[in-house]
């Protein structure tokens, strides 16, 4: 490494010590070194990677139209990221926010049906459509947490087969003909009827996809969660289960109501991700549209380092790159499945920092660790 | 010496103290326990066996078929009967449960038996409930093994990689990502055909998953990152990259079709009458599951190396102190878990079919996961567990194919396809409970210097 | 008996020579220039205050550790350890202050780890059986080699260390604390084994911090303290107080001052309590006693008799199974922790660290773990961090805790000062009912007189303490009246200046005493 006394005069050293630019610096260099990855892989099938990459920066940001479309196809990468950190921060690994997400969607698209609905004005109708979200969220989270709280079933082998379950239930209810249940038979594919028009968010920017109000409502949902979390006496018994159930235990915190109420909270913010959806995208719902949201919720919570408001980054992020990517495979030729790759990497770097500080010689200073607990299987 | 403790200050002792005696004397407060938890549930599930649903089926004959038709052997049954002798036995396990504790023994092999009921009961409901007078049983009896090939493979691989003290939730990443390369190796060089170059491809599939592994290896051992975010990364990678290796590869190739292992038989076993041909014929990768779960248990039990695995994840510390280098043994207990979840995923992708789908395991690997807590992290208990489930999907579309109607409400395809999930949810839920995983799983091992 | 190499012939070489060794870990030196040398059948007792350095020495004897400079000799001949396999080649066995076992596996498959007889590539499970047997007839330890090492008692797991040194052909054994926790009847048994080990032609360093003992069993003693050679002394002329003096530095008073105790109204009763573990397995089995104000409840017994799982249930984090607690009046027994807190009772936990502490928070929010919900630490749910600083930097001042600020994260702490910060959570307040368990363990001299004359200030103050210890000495010296726990049963209650430690000794190995004022069955 560099000698001693060129440390005060290296101006990278200086910024370095007056700002501690360590969080923002670790994951772009991630980013960087997660984009030379996936050059490779683009070079490996005769493309140029420059071109692929220029043609994905304007399909992410190339006018504001497509600027627009990004933000907005990150909105429920936001919910379904505070889903898995929120419970994270418990000491909970839920990975449910997938089927959370159906059964949020599939509620608030049930309630937001109601015939009452379209005679309720837009500022009572739509709280209720998401409210309705929130609860069908938490209802399907708060399953695994009652089951880890009352039988120690693992919360990752629980929400996974909720998950193929959820999908499996709301599949039948939309495409259920006899007995008809949920399926609007008007409509050429099985999905639910629109909601009401006075339940719907209102439009912002007429993108691809729309961008609508539910962008505000989950960036205020992120700073809601941080206040939670960081400053009230919840938000510290949730940290404390998180950190050490054991002294939890012995200070008092019935660390049973905690998972319950962490478990029911982050499937509530999936529910809200996936009712933002309906009520200000579709207007409709229909499984497919929330495929692989809750899975890719994983990766950007773990990105954001389970930080509720690195999360809105994290997830722009995330919707960037996925609306941009057609782009690149209309112009360049190249798959869409090269996003995944490098959203991979990023999550790789990102977790093992070791590599980044070795690739880009950054110090390392402490704190950056991730607030992770990682347990066994078996509960205590 | 004599003292008299309580004499001479006046404190008055309990008087449980004077005589003894007194562990007989206590008032136990009632517990209810899952053991009678267990038992409510299976005494109320008898009773409406009995007076709910054995008086509105029909008491037409029904059979248990050993062979294909014409005229197969086969058992006949008439499903009233059948269902009230279920629901007798149920409730009598039901009672049992509640016997006293020294009785333990009694009342859970009550359960199990009623456990074990519930095979032909689903059966005999699902034949009742359709207009099939008979199904086979051998047949569903293949069907469940075949199921349970990739489900048991991918429990040893995590039963290496937890008894060496590395969670491993990446094994659905290991066996898609080796599906996939393996595939893609087989599709461009043997034009999905060569049975050479079928071969070859199964090996290339093994080597991915071990790369895979090692990667999981590299990011848990060597950075310490959180076992759970690193298995996250291999399964979003896998995905990533077979995506893109099906869409740029695999398809522009023209091969996306091919031709898969060809079935073997066993020597002596296929030639047993009604079973042999049905069980004892089939694909070779799907008999090396059964070699691979023995070997397992072989050299997880028997050999030095194995007890070496098994004390790093108990603790590692411990095997330090006795020489052994944890780190290594780590390494290699991941990477050999790798090779069997990529003979998992060229079961899928050259086996079970020949060709490539996006997210073709489909959650294979979670339900693998769960095949070994169920199996409390023994080889043999796991394999039990992957035929659980093996079964749970094969009775669904078994049932699904009958076409099973309560009253004029035909039961939903969906809700078969969902069965597995539902049995693996409700025993996990059920069975963890005293499931003890290796003690020192998950925690990162730095060793003394 | 061969304790006789006081002055070791000219030509004797020592079968180890530690020379110069210094060890630092970050920001701490754990060895300086350490000089140490262990002659053939001998036992060299390494004395020293709990972090003084002494297992660290051992442990870069055994390879575990390099040292940063200074050279080892085994037989004269220079080594250079690279890992715990190159001491073992040299026939170094160590015997862990914490026992390096694994629990679910048997005692044979603890010995063979490492060192396994394979034939056709597979274990050879009858050829180590036979070997072991042999071992265990031969020094005379006595364990059923197929049974579960998580089954067998303290003792018993101690024999299996001691198995597992010799399978390997040892001749150099590192004890490190071995009888921290054995009864002082067991302290005798294990001395007679090393001294059949060492007339069988073994060589022993035996660390210890217990001044007795080395008196008892040494042939040379070694004095560390932090971190340094602080002396050598001559078991035949040195005294306890001597040695105390030599290990600490300064004068040290063995007895704890303390007045008449004032016993006032029972605060704390249990009845006929039962507990099962997290296994189910019966730990507590029909407890109990009556704990009155102003007097200090000793309970004294072997780890493992349900110690544990008593504390558990008088402080509503483990659900009793049968009997009852009563505490101010109140039938606790199916209280949560918080209820029971919040009626004036502390609980300094055994575990401090699992327990006690949550590692990477603050001093700070440590020092109000008990209390951050209330006011005005809280205001309708939200967190107050000026009222929570405030208490903090008062309790640090107030219970000289050393820490370089109330904002580090308290793992961060030594154990000593992690230990000050429960104490003065626990020890503030309106503390009615006090719960201790190993208040002291692991910590230096300075440290336990600091804390024994907190808990015998608050007696002062009418709370009635319930005292668990490991620590015979602890409970003798604090005691007001001792109870023995064995298996589950209180096996007898001793007056506090009358008993002695043989009289508990005998109680705790096996729950009964001639002596004893009550005995049960």
């Amino acid at each position: 490494m560099s000698e001693q006394p060129n440390e005060s005069s290296d101006p990278r050293r200086w910024i370095q010590r007056t700002w501690n630019l360590q969080p923002v610096l670790i994951p772009l260099y991630a980013i960087l070194l997660a984009f030379i990855v996936g050059g490779i892989l683009i070079a490996l099938i005769g493309v140029n990677p420059f071109e692929a990459y220029w043609a994905l920066v304007r399909g992410m940001f190339g006018s504001p139209e497509r600027i627009a479309g990004s933000l907005a196809r990150s909105v429920p990468f936001i919910g379904s990221a505070l889903a898995l950190a929120f419970a994270f921060r418990a000491g909970l690994f839920n990975i449910g926010a997938e089927g959370q997400l159906l059964i949020g969607g599939l509620t608030a698209a049930w309630v937001g049906t109601w015939a009452f609905m379209s005679d309720t004005p837009g500022i009572i109708a739509v709280p209720i459509v998401i409210l309705a979200g929130f609860l069908g969220g938490a209802f399907w989270g708060g399953i695994p947490g009652v089951l880890r709280a009352k039988t120690g079933a693992h919360e990752v082998i629980t929400t996974i087969m909720l998950n193929s379950i959820a999908l499996f239930a709301t599949r039948w209810l939309i495409n259920s003909t006899d007995p008809k249940i949920l399926r609007d038979t008007t409509a050429s594919v099985p999905r639910t009827k629109e909601i009401s028009p006075t339940a719907r968010l209102p439009e912002l920017v007429d993108s691809q996809p729309p961008l609508h109000w539910g962008l505000l409502l989950m960036v205020a949902l992120c700073f809601v969660v941080a206040f939670i979390l960081k400053r009230t006496t919840f938000g510290f018994e949730t940290i404390t289960v998180g950190t050490n159930p054991h002294a939890a235990n012995y200070a008092g915190i019935s660390v049973d109501r905690i998972i319950i109420l962490a478990m029911l909270l982050a499937g509530g913010f999936a529910g809200i991700a996936a009712a933002s959806e309906v009520a200000g995208t579709n207007f409709f719902f229909q499984p497919g549209t929330f495929a692989f949201i809750g899975f890719d919720g994983i990766a950007i919570a773990l990105l954001a380092r389970a930080n509720p408001i690195a999360i809105i980054p994290a997830a722009l992020l995330w919707g960037a790159l996925l609306s941009g990517a057609p782009l690149m495979q209309q112009e360049a030729d190249v798959s869409i499945d090269v996003v995944r790759v490098i959203q991979a990497m990023v999550l790789l770097f990102v977790a093992a920092d070791a590599i980044v500080r070795w690739v880009f010689h950054v110090r390392s200073t402490s704190g950056s660790q991730m607030d992770a607990p990682t347990t066994g299987w078996s509960s205590t | 010496m004599e003292q008299h403790v309580s004499d001479e200050t006046g404190v008055p002792l309990p008087r449980q103290f004077v005589g003894g005696g007194l562990s007989e004397e206590i008032n136990l407060q009632r517990r209810v326990g899952r053991r009678q938890i267990v038992g409510i549930v299976l005494g109320l599930t008898g009773l409406s066996l009995i007076l709910l649903v054995a008086p509105n089926i029909t008491s037409e004959t029904r059979s248990f078929a050993f062979e294909p038709p014409p005229d197969p052997l086969q058992i006949s049954f008439n499903p009233v009967v059948l269902v009230t002798v279920i629901g007798l036995i149920y409730v009598l396990a039901g009672v049992l449960s509640f016997l006293p504790g020294r009785l333990d023994r009694v009342s859970m092999i009550a359960q199990l038996i009623a456990a074990a009921l519930a095979i032909p009961l689903v059966l005999a409901l699902g034949l009742a409930l359709s207009d099939a007078p008979a199904t086979n049983v051998i047949n569903l009896l293949d069907e469940s093994l075949l199921l349970a090939t990739p489900i048991a493979l991918g429990a040893m691989t995590g039963l290496w990689c937890e008894r060496s003290g590395i969670i491993n939730i990446g094994i659905e990443g290991m066996m898609l990502g080796s599906a996939g390369v393996g595939f893609t190796f087989y599709a461009i060089l043997g034009g999905a055909t060569s049975t050479g170059w079928l071969w070859a491809a199964i090996l290339v599939a093994l080597l991915t998953g071990a790369l895979l592994a090692a990667l999981h290896a590299v990011l848990s051992i060597k950075y310490q990152i959180n076992q759970i975010v690193s298995g996250v990364v291999i399964n979003l990678f896998a995905l990533g990259l077979t995506g893109f290796l099906r869409s740029e590869v695999i398809v522009p190739s023209g091969n996306s079709k091919g031709v898969a292992t060809s079935e073997i038989g066993i020597p002596l076993l296929e030639k047993i009458p009604i079973v042999g041909d049905t069980l004892f014929t089939g694909g070779p990768l799907h008999f090396g599951m059964y070699i691979i779960v023995f070997l397992t248990w072989l050299v997880m039990y028997r050999t030095s190396w194995g007890l070496r695995v098994r004390s790093c994840g108990e603790n590692p510390h411990a095997a330090e102190t006795l020489g052994i280098n944890v780190i290594v043994i780590r390494y290699q207990a991941v990477i050999l878990g790798g090779f069997i979840a990529g003979l998992a995923g060229a079961w899928f992708a050259m086996e079970a079919q020949s060709g490539f789908e996006d997210n073709m395991t489909n959650a294979a690997g979670f339900i693998a996961l769960a095949a070994m807590i169920f199996g409390k992290w023994t080889p043999w208990g796991a394999f039990g567990g992957a035929l659980l489930f093996g079964f749970a999907r094969a009775l669904g579309s078994r049932l699904q194919f009958l076409d099973v109607e309560i009253g004029d409400f035909s039961i939903p395809s969906e809700f078969f396809q969902s069965l597995p999930f539902f049995v693996t949810l409700v025993v996990v839920a059920g069975a963890l409970g005293r499931a003890v995983a290796p003690a020192a799983e998950g925690q990162p091992y730095t060793p003394s210097k | 008996m061969s304790n006789t190499p006081d002055v070791a012939p000219v030509e004797m070489v020592p079968v180890l020579d530690v020379r110069d060794v210094t060890k630092t870990f970050p920001g701490v030196i754990a060895n300086e220039d350490i000089t140490f040398a262990l002659n053939q059948g001998e036992i060299h007792c390494l004395l020293g205050e709990n972090g003084a350095g002494k297992s660290t020495l051992m442990n870069v004897v055994f390879g575990l550790y390099q040292p940063d400079s200074g050279s080892i000799r085994v037989r004269g001949e220079q080594v250079q350890f690279t890992g715990v396999n190159d001491a073992i080649a040299h026939g170094i066995g160590m015997v862990h202050q914490h026992f390096q076992l694994i629990p679910v596996f048997t005692v044979l498959e603890n010995v063979i780890l490492g060192d396994e007889l394979s034939k056709h590539g597979l274990l050879d499970i009858k050829d180590a059986r036979n070997r072991i047997r042999e071992l265990e007839q031969q020094y005379g330890l006595n364990v059923d080699p197929d049974a579960m090492v998580g089954d067998l008692s303290v003792g018993q797991q101690q024999r299996v260390e001691l198995i597992k040194a010799l399978f390997r052909n040892a001749d150099i054994l590192i004890l490190d604390e071995p009888t921290a926790v054995l009864t002082p009847g067991e302290v005798d048994d294990f001395f007679a084994v090393v001294r059949n080990l060492v007339d069988q032609g073994k060589s022993i360093v035996f660390i210890t911090h217990k001044l007795r003992e080395v008196l008892a069993v040494a042939d040379r003693i070694t004095v560390l303290r932090n971190g340094k050679l602080a002396g050598s002394a001559d078991p035949k002329t040195a005294t306890q107080q001597s040695l105390a003096n030599l290990m600490v530095g300064r004068d040290v008073v063995f007895q704890v001052e303390k007045d008449e105790a004032e016993a006032g109204d029972a605060l704390l009763s249990v009845e006929g309590l039962v507990v099962e573990d997290e296994r189910g397995v019966r730990m507590v089995n029909g407890f109990s006693v009556d704990v009155h104000a102003g007097e200090i409840f000793g309970v004294a017994g072997v780890e493992g008799n349900g110690q544990r799982e008593l504390v558990k249930a008088i402080t509503g984090m483990l659900r009793s199974v049968g009997g009852k607690v009563v505490i101010l009046g109140h039938d606790t027994t199916k209280w949560n922790p918080r209820q029971i807190t919040e009626l004036g009772v502390s609980h300094v936990p055994e575990d401090r660290n699992k327990h006690g502490l949550v590692g990477p928070y603050t001093v700070a929010d440590n020092l109000v773990l008990n209390r951050y919900y209330k006011q005005p630490y809280s205001r309708r749910g939200v967190r107050q961090t000026t009222p929570v600083d405030e208490e903090a930097e008062l309790l640090v001042e107030q219970f000289d805790i050393r820490t370089p600020g109330i904002h580090v994260p308290v793992e961060t702490l030594s154990g000593g000062n992690q230990q000050k910060v429960i104490i003065a959570r626990e020890l503030t307040g309106d503390v009615k009912v006090l719960v201790v368990a190993q208040p002291t363990r692991g910590l230096d001299v300075g440290s336990i007189e600091f804390i024994h004359n907190q808990i015998i200030e608050l007696r002062d103050r009418g709370v009635a303490v319930l005292l668990v210890s490991a620590e015979l000495d602890e409970i003798l010296s604090l005691s007001d009246r001792i109870g023995v726990l064995y298996r589950g049963q209180l096996a007898g209650i001793y007056e506090g200046a009358d008993a002695t430690r043989e009289q508990l000794g005998l109680l705790m190995a096996s729950g009964a005493s001639p002596d004893a004022d009550v005995v049960v069955a």
